[in-house]
């Protein structure tokens, strides 16, 4: 492999400095002055219910009340997806935390406190919370009017039903392949909504100003789809996308909570009502638990056919989620797992029904994986199982299966170049799959388990990325790209790309976090995708730039072209080893010729990537027709797993995660990405639950009832493999890594403790009290017998 | 409303807070102290800590009007004079990702290695236990203090 000077090297963050001085701005950190308002959001009571009426006027006779506002205010939909959502609740509220009305005050208390005068008269009507129950015929209806919601075409919602989409994937003969089995296992599994836990809330300030701009400052990782909706939303307000604004500071973690729009939109449309005042408007922790996107709770039905050998000649895969009230953004992920639920396997046979059904529940939406983690617990867990069954090594089933460069994905496209099977190999190794692990306690015993990953970047065919690049006076580079750095590194990493091809040093440029008025167009921050797309437009940025400075040089100084070369900031000529020319002196004043004159000028770069093979039509009934995933990304784990016999207590020894990052741009963020996705995959597993009444309430929203991770509580030891298998249209091979890492956790350690105790957790998350519960019936049962 | 005197980050600073005044806010909106941030505010986080004469507080749950005359640092304080080797370690050693939960960490790790400058692993885990950091699985910020330990 080329050696590279700044790419595949520990480059410190370019944000390291603001982030650990305490410089660093996130959005509530800005200062508006003193006229600034605040925002405070009335929200329902009930999961389901009609809004007979709104009385405002106790609110507005409030001294320091400038503006309460409703439903009636702004009749406008909004939606990535699927236009399913008001802004404000128009006659009906469909989960607990929907929003009703807005009180906007001098002050937060003030704002509050006349919150509370907003008098509302619901009639409540039967609410449905669980997904089994929204798909039977005859229950309630949550959205009567379906058929006229407006959606991308590829989504195929059932009017007069609860069920919003409904991706199916059809590929060979699935019962034929069951036919043949030797051997089928049929099973369900169970996983539970989740909490994205970011540790910044969601915040987000509007200032309508005199002259009609409308800007939002928001904690984003989308801040040009932000706008987009924003204006798409308040178009008949008279706004065009320039009017528009979306400024994002620093993000404090987003994990895709921050994807899409979700409270952001309030600031947006508030702002409009109090013109020439900044608004602003956050949640507390507990309208993060229940008023932003969770993860989508899910059951599975899985049935996998296999020969004695462990070869797979038929899945079927049946997937219901509980996507919540609205699914906006959050039938994307029933679509995207559509697509992928048959895994990293080579199966000729395949049958997928991945169904988004309308629940009582706050609205699902992205989270770190995408639904990946979810229908992997079950399938992962099958493949053990099977395994296990056949008598056939955990490993080697896998190597048997899994899918190679070539093969054909669930909906007939060809598999990108990966490391799979290194990865699987890499793992064995490192873990010593085949040694006997004894605890020296006789009351603990350890298991091991094991789990493949993959997955593709979830999104729509045109998604785009662009990038300008502008020298400074001392060859020093401002880029303007608008990816969002929510941690991943994202700005350092570009910083890299375009350090290597144009021979500056990392540390001479600079990346910032995106206006949408200055930086060009980027779709958003999710799918694992921005540092293959953004840096794809950032290297041919790059190059533009370095295309412009090599034609000024032959333009002036009369040497072949292909002669030229960059580095340590100087145009060289391999013909004569004593040319040098630094571009400090002239990539803004150009280069003087003899006779006093000046050729040249500013170079500015510029770089735009689309993934142009890329297609989302396909037969609905089949799948099968089209290229909706640009490609994917594809690993292994293992863990050693303590488990107290006694008590179900479990201690994760050791865990290794082999991730095939195609090319690792700065090995040091991708191991980062590795450790903290393992750590909150292992939360969601160990630790994490979200609990709801059956009224539809949400019972443990706050870091007190809800656990996740402390120092304390991560595994003794995490290594973190890095696998380079290159990504053909990759910036320099690599392909997304982030939110890969946490898949593997939840199969991997209901494999582990099935190995320990031969007990087997089929519902999320696998507790202490689930496992003694198990094997104390294992032990009775066996005692009976 | 009443006076109250702090010394912050090494400046003497007089205010005015009401009786229930929340430091943090305080710290935030009156005095422009950013760093501190909220994440609960009810003491699960520490993303608030700050050092109240040498000792790691959650800013979230203590009154301004109880901080009359004593000293407050925040990292904006530590960082007066160049950044310390512990936030030089943290950036070497990556001990962050968003940076949200890095100001807490970092005042909780300040408090530790003041306290006792050659801790082990497990002190250090025991100190920073009570920041929540959802980004980087700790491993690397337990990595960062350890560096600094051993020096
Ligand atoms: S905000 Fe103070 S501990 Fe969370
Ligand atoms: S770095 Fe994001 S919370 Fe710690």
């Amino acid at each position: 492999m080329k050696e590279y000077k700044y790419i595949g090297k520990p480059e410190i963050r370019i944000d390291g400095k603001e982030k650990v001085s305490g410089a660093a701005i996130y959005t509530d950190d800005i200062n508006f002055g003193p006229d600034l308002l605040y925002a405070f959001i009335v929200e329902s009571p009930y999961a389901h219910a009609m809004i007979n009426s709104i009385d405002t006027s106790e609110a507005e006779k409030h001294p320091e009340v400038l503006a309460v506002v409703t439903g009636k205010d702004f009749p406008y939909k909004f939606g990535l997806y699927m236009q399913d959502r008001f802004i404000f609740a128009q006659d009906r509220v469909r989960f607990i935390g929907e929003q009703v009305a807005a009180v906007v005050a001098r002050n937060p208390k003030a704002a509050k406190k006349a919150a509370k005068l907003v008098k509302v008269d619901y009639t409540e009507i039967p609410a449905v919370i669980d997904q089994m129950e929204a798909i039977k015929e005859g229950s309630d209806l949550l959205h009567e009017d379906l058929e006229n919601y407006d959606h991308v075409p590829w989504f195929f919602p059932k009017p007069k039903t609860n069920i919003a989409h409904w991706r199916k994937i059809r590929k060979g003969e699935t019962q034929k392949g069951f036919d043949e089995a030797d051997y089928i296992l049929e099973d369900t599994y169970d996983v539970p909504r989740y909490a994205h836990c970011a540790i910044e809330y969601h915040a987000a300030t509007g200032l309508y100003d005199k002259s009609g701009r409308l800007t939002i400052w928001a904690s984003s990782q989308s801040p040009h789809t932000q706008r987009h909706l924003f204006a798409e939303a308040l178009k008949p307000l008279g706004f065009t996308h320039k009017d528009v604004r979306v400024i994002a500071p620093h993000v404090g973690g987003g994990f895709g909570s921050k994807a899409g729009v979700t409270m952001e939109i309030l600031a947006a449309a508030i702002a409009t009502k109090v013109q020439g005042h900044p608004v602003r408007i956050m949640w507390s922790r507990e309208q993060e638990f229940y008023n932003t996107y969770q993860r989508l709770g899910v059951k599975t039905f899985l049935k996998i056919g296999v020969k004695k050998n462990g070869r797979i000649t038929a899945l079927d895969h049946k997937i219901y989620w509980d996507a919540g009230a609205y699914v906006e953004y959050g039938a994307n992920v029933v679509n995207a797992v559509g697509l992928s639920a048959i895994g990293p396997y080579n199966i000729q046979n395949a049958s997928i029904d991945s169904v988004c059904v309308y629940t009582n529940l706050p609205p699902g939406g992205a989270y770190r994986g995408f639904g990946y983690s979810e229908f992997l617990f079950g399938l992962e867990s099958h493949m053990t199982r099977i395994a296990k069954h056949l008598g056939i090594d955990t490993i080697e089933i896998r190597r048997v299966n899994a899918i190679r460069e070539g093969d054909k994905t669930a909906y007939g496209a060809n598999m990108n170049p990966n490391g799979l099977l290194k990865a699987i190999d890499a793992v064995e190794k490192e873990i010593e799959w085949h040694k006997e692990y004894k605890s020296s306690d006789p009351n603990k015993v350890i298991g091991k388990g094991f789990s493949l990953l993959w997955k593709a970047p979830a999104m729509p065919p045109n998604a785009s990325s662009s990038c300008f690049l502008k020298f400074n006076e001392d060859a020093s580079i401002n880029l303007l790209v608008s990816g969002m750095d929510i941690g991943q590194g994202y700005l350092t990493v570009m910083a890299q790309i375009a350090a290597e091809v144009l021979g500056v040093p990392p540390s001479k440029i600079r990346t910032e976090n995106p206006d949408t008025d200055r930086n060009p167009y980027e779709w958003q921050t999710v799918a694992s995708h921005i540092t293959w797309g953004s840096g794809n437009a950032v290297k041919k940025a790059a190059l533009n730039a370095r295309e412009q400075i090599f034609d000024l040089v032959v333009r002036t100084k009369h040497l072949p072209k292909d002669s030229l070369y960059l580095e340590d900031e100087k145009v060289k000529c391999t013909q004569n080893p004593n040319f040098e020319l630094p571009l400090r002196e002239f990539v803004i004043a150009g280069i003087q010729m003899s006779d006093g004159t000046f050729k040249g000028g500013p170079i500015l770069g510029k770089g735009t990537f689309l993934p142009e093979f890329s297609t989302a039509k396909s037969n609905p009934e089949t799948g099968q027709g089209g290229h909706p995933n640009v490609h994917y990304t594809t690993g292994a784990a293992a863990m050693l797993l303590e488990i107290d016999k006694q008590t179900g207590k479990m201690k994760v020894l050791k865990a290794v995660e082999a991730i095939d990052a195609g090319k690792a741009l700065n090995p040091d963020l991708v191991k980062g990405q590795i450790i903290g996705g393992l750590v909150q995959g292992l939360a969601t597993v160990l630790y994490e639950d979200m609990r709801y009444g059956d009224k539809g309430k949400l019972l443990n929203p706050n870091f007190t009832d809800y656990k996740i991770p402390t120092a304390k509580d991560i595994p003794e030891k995490i290594v973190p493999i890095i696998i380079e298998v290159p990504q053909p249209d990759g910036p320099f091979g690599a392909r997304g890594v982030g939110e890969h890492t946490m898949l593997p956790a939840a199969p991997m350690v209901a494999n582990a403790v099935a190995d320990a105790l031969d007990v087997r957790i089929k519902s999320m998350p696998v507790t202490a009290e689930k496992i003694v519960l198990a094997y104390l019936e294992k032990k009775n049962n066996r005692m009976l017998k | 409303m009443k006076k109250i005197s702090i010394n912050l980050n090494g400046e003497v600073r007089y205010i005015y807070v009401e009786p229930n005044d929340v430091l943090l806010d305080v710290l935030r909106d009156k005095l422009g102290i950013k760093s501190p941030k909220s994440g609960c505010e009810r003491g699960d986080c520490g993303a608030c800590a700050v050092l109240i004469d040498g000792k790691s507080v959650r800013s979230c749950l203590v009154l301004a009007i109880e901080v009359d005359g004593q000293e407050i640092t925040t990292i904006e304080g530590l960082s007066k004079n160049g950044l310390t080797p512990l936030q030089e370690s943290f950036i070497e050693h990556n001990a962050f990702q968003c940076g949200f939960c890095a100001p807490g960490v970092t005042i909780s790790a300040t408090e530790l290695l003041n306290k006792n400058p050659q801790p082990n692993r497990e002190e250090i885990q025991e100190a920073i236990a009570g920041n929540l950091c959802r980004c980087t699985g700790y491993e690397s910020i337990i990595e960062a203090i350890e560096k600094i330990a051993k020096k």
